[in-house]
């Protein structure tokens, strides 16, 4: 590296960007899908029905059923329904182990009546959710590789800065149809154009499992990160249960009470625990869609028994009000219909910034080999990887949404075999992506995907009564736009099918002029 | 970049080296930054640890950017293991005078 400091960093962009390019997009890809995670889940059991919101009541009901199902519970978990997710869902711990996660008991109820929802076994977009963070992986595996590639997102980002000094006049520069070059210029326009949202995903999500991924600073501050999250969020420290029963209040004026508190603000979860205890405690948990600035410790909490208050928290600090908006920025909790899809645009925009930047590296080292026609096995991989996590992802997708609606609703591990299937597809597209050549790879994965996601839309009218001529018609804005979003998405994929297979004209002129005397051969 | 097969190998552990330094050097630099933040920053403790643990990436990033762009792999080595050096004795120096 002999060059000067903008060549390295080109060269820096360049590998680091193609290293973790596949892994990034899928995450880009997923996370963009979570910004409608509610909507997606909604479309993905058709089975919960939407009420008009009555908090109140839906709190009284929750109560009810806890307490006939788990009066012993050690903890209780009541999710209120809100503008986006029609479903009031409960959960309860009958013990808690310290250090131990899970045991928890899920049931998701009417909001109105009370009654369990019989709906079909579904993760919905809460896979997408997951798995751009977790990717499939075990605790705290995903998590950190997950971290590890926004590190290297967050790297490829200022390098592309640093290489593309003339930033805001190349922005003005795109040159349609001229193969490679557009390419780039593609490139450039969506990495300037949304450049604020990507460097605040980026870094929120550095931000987000900062504490995971930099322990050091905890233990050697506080000594262990127990001490540290008991310092940071006081309230999540309950009083003991004291073994003497005594009746649970009503929880509808502590979540009055809350309210008030907050001036009106909105309650997401109550915590309940040891409920039947003479130390019970409630604690009532604002909505994150209140503000932008999330705040974690944002609880007021109760005794129980008395239904005095006993801990109302405190406003956050600047450092924590930073690390709040970061999150609160990245979870866009707080955005309305129009700042949702714009969230869920600049979303794309950074998958096919990355998608851009993939095509580009494999496309310039082609040129090299066009005239030999053999491709060296490195580039052949890269090939086989791009296509397989573009298209193929595409096809993985689509494959999840209509295991959903084939797979019996009564069929064991139902759930499971939809995100089942989701792998299976990914992994046939790897397979086709090695059989196949290049282009052909491209344009037969690609109309795969539009067929899937064309058919989408009239899946959900052959197996529900919820299509689009009933959804457009009772203003169910989720199940609508899904499909219509399936509909526009396919058709962009079809498109795409169509530009890859009609591609000859910005070919080398080397390929075509073989091309011909293919041609001329048959003759 | 030139074509692969005209590389030779020490250019290939050149390149070993510094992405060695970049990736567990960066991180041995940005966690010791955060960690002296932590303690020096004239803040509550809990603030000062959040503070600190959301500008590792910054110096996590320089440090990467400063292995790609120094002349040798052996200047990226020296540039991330003396500062480090200088702030792990510093950090050992502050933590014993918090706790004799």
């Amino acid at each position: 590296m002999k060059e000067g400091f903008r060549q390295a960093m080109a060269w820096l962009h360049t590998w680091v960007g193609l290293i973790f390019g596949w892994l990034l997009f899928a995450i880009f890809l997923t996370g963009t899908l979570s910004y409608f995670k509610d909507e997606i889940t909604h479309w993905m059991q058709p089975e919960v029905q939407a009420h008009p919101l009555d908090n109140a009541r839906s709190l009284a009901m929750a109560q009810t059923y806890l307490q006939q199902q788990a009066p012993n519970a050690a903890r209780w978990f009541i999710t209120l329904p809100d503008s986006r997710q029609p479903g009031l869902s409960v959960m309860w711990q009958d013990k808690v182990d310290p250090g131990k996660r899970g045991n928890f008991i899920r049931k998701r109820l009417d909001s109105l009546a009370g009654s369990e929802v019989q709906a079909r076994e579904s993760m919905g977009g809460e896979f997408f959710y997951r798995f751009h963070f977790q990717l499939q992986m075990p605790y705290p595996w995903g998590r950190w590789l997950s971290t590890m590639a926004a590190m290297v997102m967050f790297i490829a980002l200022i390098t592309g800065i640093i290489t593309h000094k003339k930033i805001f006049k190349d922005f003005f520069t795109f040159r349609p149809r001229k193969g490679q070059r557009s390419w780039l210029d593609g490139h450039n326009a969506v990495g300037v154009l949304v450049l604020p949202f990507h460097l605040m995903i980026t870094y929120s999500s550095l931000v987000i499992f900062m504490s995971l991924v930099m322990p050091a600073t905890i233990v050697a501050s506080y000594g262990s990160t127990d001490a540290f999250f008991d310092d940071l969020f006081p309230a999540t420290t309950n009083a003991p249960a004291l073994g003497q029963p005594a009746p649970l209040l009503a929880l509808g004026p502590m979540y009055d009470e809350a309210r008030r508190q907050w001036g009106g603000g909105h309650v997401e979860r109550l915590v309940v625990n040891n409920p039947g205890d003479v130390n019970a405690s409630v604690n009532v948990i604002r909505a994150g869609s209140d503000r932008v600035v999330h705040d974690f410790g944002s609880v007021v909490s109760f005794n129980g028994a008395s239904g005095e208050v006993v801990r109302v928290s405190t406003e956050q600090s600047l450092p924590m009000a930073i690390s709040g908006s970061f999150y609160g920025l990245h979870m866009g909790h707080f955005a309305g219909p129009v700042l949702r899809w714009l969230y869920f645009i600049c979303g794309l925009a950074g998958t096919a910034m990355i998608g851009t930047g993939l095509v580009i590296w494999l496309g310039k080292r082609q040129l090299k080999h066009a005239k030999t026609g053999v491709m060296p096995f490195e580039l052949r991989l890269v090939e086989v990887l791009n296509i397989a996590s573009m298209s193929g992802l595409m096809i993985a997708i689509g494959a999840f949404f209509w295991a959903n609606r084939l797979l019996p609703v009564g069929f064991v591990e139902r759930s499971n075999w939809e995100v089942q299937s989701f792998f299976i597809a990914w992994g046939l597209t790897v397979l086709h992506a090695m059989l196949r050549r290049g282009r052909q790879g491209w344009v037969e994965q690609l109309s795969l995907g539009a067929l899937l996601f064309i058919g989408v839309p009239l899946l959900n009218a052959l197996t529900t009564s919820q299509h689009l001529g009933v959804s457009l018609v009772q203003g169910d804005w989720a199940m609508a736009g899904f499909d219509l979003t399936c509909l526009g998405c396919g058709i962009f994929l079809a498109w795409a099918a169509w530009k890859m297979q009609h591609r000859a004209v910005a070919q080398p002129k080397a390929e075509r002029a073989r091309a011909m005397h293919l041609k001329g051969g048959v003759n | 970049m030139k074509s692969k097969a005209s590389l030779p190998v020490s250019y290939r552990l050149a390149v070993t080296s510094r992405a060695l330094a970049a990736v567990f050097g960066g991180y041995l630099l940005a966690s010791l930054t955060s960690i002296c933040m932590a303690f020096w920053l004239p803040i509550s403790r809990a603030d000062a640890v959040v503070s600190a643990m959301m500008s590792s990436f910054v110096f996590y990033l320089l440090a990467v950017i400063w292995c790609f762009a120094c002349r040798s792999a052996w200047r990226a080595w020296f540039g991330i293991l003396v500062p480090s050096a200088v702030l792990a004795t510093l950090a050992g120096v502050s933590h014993w005078m918090v706790q004799p």
